[in-house]
């Protein structure tokens, strides 16, 4: 009795811990998206370089003289420590980072280089609540380093847009080209369904290897024929736009896509 | 033991597998389809037999040129410049080179011949997707040549059709009043048309006065409003045959007669006791029968496509405002809440829309609301306009527009106006004298 019974447990409790590490909604908790703030970069010398008047414009030089001389004299190198790792977390070496903005320091195009490129990251994978608590409180910048060295940025959150799909920059760049391509056909009865499935097999420069309709059963029911018109009109506008707007690395992410044209907004509006 | 075990964690080892990137396009662009129209293929032999008959030097061409401008006055399609095709006809009609048509930036193509086979007109047209690079469509017409602008107006819907997913309204006429002289003195015709203002006939000599004419959906057959004596007469006129015949003399004012949608009744509103109201009258056994019962003024009556309900303008509220009510007359309910007065409700062919007229501090719009009157859009203002009539697909509209007269009296037009239901087609309608109260018939061809 006490046998089985303990065959029994043993069995359950090798149940538990194969579900506890299969089951992927057990082993992993689910990503807490922070909301994406959305930032402009300007040029803020081109707003602020207002000529000035003829005389006024040697005592301004002679004040920017002495700003410089201000300027080269006062750079610790130590505040450039300080700024670096929270505004730009690169997967590189962090020793090597330094360095190189030491280097860059007194050239503002080089620095202006390096903030582009994090607008231009997945902001919504930089963005980290912790950090710009750490900014203002400097007793918090050890955790927050500590947190940044065990989430290194790159190759685990590349990971994850493999599994999610295209980032949402690329998933706009995608959608922006087949707006321009697709001619909605006017006529169709917008309360009907109007969703074309249409699943893509795509070479690596995004031109079309195979296009098929998902519910290409629909085209031939009767009632159904402002259907086809539909997925004519996508199929074309596939067609018009290739090669699509892929982007440049992991071909193999999206070289199967399904894109799901939906009128039904456009002509309701 | 150890098997099953192993069994186990492979059916709950969580593999890693790609999903299917899924990507939502719910906007496109509403611009004209660009698609080339080549121009009919026709032999020498049928081009003189043609140019005997019908006067037209190449009268594939002519064709050609029929179907170009429907689809181009539609504003849904942008036919391209002839001069910039690089396929012969002849050729193109057999097989497309579709890499010399992208070059020209076509998305699709018209292509067909035309023959004299027996002393008739026999016309084929293929309609090609560029892109896929596949025929569409392929269909082929055989009648007297003397319809050849009725074969242009076919194909013309055959292609609307199938690259909208709607019917057309190329093969239809319209009816309107011709009116000719001074403001004071018009005299007023009944004159058809095609869609196209080519075909132009006079129906009436101009002795009386005529109002009001609507086409009957079923049939040819039109019935509108005429002053015999001085009293209001409501008549019915065959098309085809020309006939004509008096369906009753009404008492006081008398309005607007319309059709029901089977073709079976007339309702209009006449002044009964010095009290306007809404009847209907049975073709059949004349029999009239009252709609409504109120002591306001209750006029222009339109059926849904249904016949279930009627639309009607009364100015029981205080102001002249849009109402729907059962076909019966029951259930009354006000719809239009807008400022200013409305007028002239007529039901869309597809149900979903009703067109009117509104006057708002001294202007005068055409405008559709849902059947509820939510939704409002007024689609064309100016300083006098009116009447509207839908095109068969309820697509577009077709009204008339007065100008102002001068200080000496002069200067008075009235011409018809199309519009469709983005309000950014505007066209005029060409007459040959000035023009009002059209009626869009239903497709000829169907």
């Amino acid at each position: 009795m006490s046998r089985s019974i303990l065959i029994s447990s043993v069995l359950h409790f090798i149940l538990i811990i194969i579900t506890a590490i299969s089951l992927p909604f057990l082993a992993k908790k689910p990503i807490d998206l922070p909301p994406i703030v959305s930032v402009e970069l300007i040029q803020i010398t081109d707003k602020t370089n207002i000529p000035f008047a003829p005389k006024a414009k040697k005592t301004i030089e002679k004040i920017k003289e002495k700003e410089k001389k201000l300027v080269s004299e006062q750079a610790p190198p130590k505040k450039v420590k300080k700024i670096k790792p929270d505004s730009i977390p690169m997967p590189d070496d962090n020793v090597k980072k330094v360095k190189k903005i030491e280097e860059d320091k007194q050239n503002p195009e080089k620095i202006d280089n390096e903030v582009k490129q994090v607008s231009e990251f997945e902001k919504k994978e930089l963005f980290d609540p912790n950090n710009i608590a750490a900014l203002i409180d400097k007793s918090k910048v050890e955790s927050s380093d500590s947190i940044k060295k065990t989430n290194k940025v790159s190759q685990d959150q590349d990971k994850n847009i493999e599994n999610s799909g295209l980032s949402l920059s690329e998933e706009d760049a995608l959608k922006a080209q087949i707006f321009g391509c697709w001619s909605i056909p006017l006529g169709l009865p917008y309360n009907e369904n109007l969703l074309v499935r249409i699943k893509l097999e795509l070479k690596p420069d995004g031109s079309i290897i195979s296009s098929e309709i998902l519910d290409h059963a629909r085209m031939n029911k009767p009632g159904q024929g402002f259907y086809k018109v539909l997925a004519e009109s996508a199929l074309r506008a596939i067609k018009l736009c290739q090669p699509l707007r892929v982007p440049s690395t992991g071909y193999e992410r999206w070289k199967d896509l399904q894109l799901n044209f939906d009128a039904r907004e456009m002509l309701e509006g | 033991m150890i098997k099953k075990i192993f069994l186990l964690i492979l059916i709950f080892f969580p593999f890693n597998s790609h999903g299917l990137i899924k990507v939502d396009i719910t906007r496109g662009n509403l611009d004209p389809l660009p698609l080339a129209v080549s121009p009919l293929a026709i032999d020498e032999e049928s081009k003189k037999q043609f140019e005997k008959i019908l006067s037209k030097k190449d009268i594939g061409s002519e064709i050609s040129i029929i179907v170009e401008s429907n689809l181009k006055t539609s504003g849904l399609f942008n036919p391209l410049d002839k001069e910039a095709f690089l396929q012969k006809p002849d050729i193109a009609n057999l097989k497309p080179r579709f890499e010399d048509w992208k070059l020209i930036k076509a998305q699709a193509l018209i292509t067909g011949k035309v023959n004299f086979v027996d002393e008739k007109l026999r016309v084929e047209f293929r309609l090609w997707d560029i892109l896929a690079g596949r025929e569409m469509m392929a269909l082929a017409f055989t009648t007297v040549p003397t319809n050849w602008r009725r074969v242009g107006h076919i194909i013309s819907d055959k292609v609307y059709e199938r690259l909208t997913g709607e019917k057309g309204y190329f093969d239809t006429r319209i009816i309107y009043v011709a009116e000719e002289g001074p403001k004071t003195q018009r005299v007023k015709k009944l004159a058809i048309m095609d869609q196209d203002g080519f075909n132009n006939k006079f129906l009436t000599l101009g002795n009386e006065l005529v109002l009001t004419p609507r086409f009957n959906k079923t049939s040819q057959m039109v019935t509108y409003l005429s002053y015999f004596r001085n009293l209001p007469r409501v008549y019915l006129l065959d098309i085809e045959t020309g006939t004509q015949e008096v369906v009753g003399d009404f008492p006081g004012m008398t309005f607007a007669p319309r059709f029901s949608p089977d073709g079976k009744k007339i309702i209009m509103s006449f002044a009964k006791d010095g009290n306007s109201d809404i009847y209907t009258m049975d073709l059949e056994n004349r029999v009239v029968d009252r709609i409504t019962n109120h002591p306001s003024i209750d006029t222009s009556p339109s059926y849904s496509p249904d016949g279930k309900y009627i639309s009607f303008n009364s100015d029981r509220s205080g102001y002249q405002q849009i109402y729907v009510m059962e076909s019966n007359g029951k259930n009354v309910k006000r719809i239009s809440f807008g400022r200013g007065l409305y007028g002239t409700p007529v039901w869309s062919p597809r149900g979903d829309l009703i067109a009117f007229t509104k006057l708002h501090k001294g202007k005068f719009y055409i405008g559709v609301m849902r059947t509820d009157g939510s939704g409002e859009r007024l689609l064309t203002e100016n300083f006098y306009q009116e009447a509207p009539s839908w095109s068969p697909n309820g697509r577009v509209l077709i009204f008339y527009r007065e100008t102002k007269t001068d200080d000496k009296g002069e200067g008075f037009t009235a011409k018809l106006w199309s519009i469709d239901l983005t309000g950014y087609n505007e066209r005029q309608v060409k007459t040959p004298t000035d023009a009002s109260d059209p009626s869009w018939s239903s497709l000829l061809s169907n």
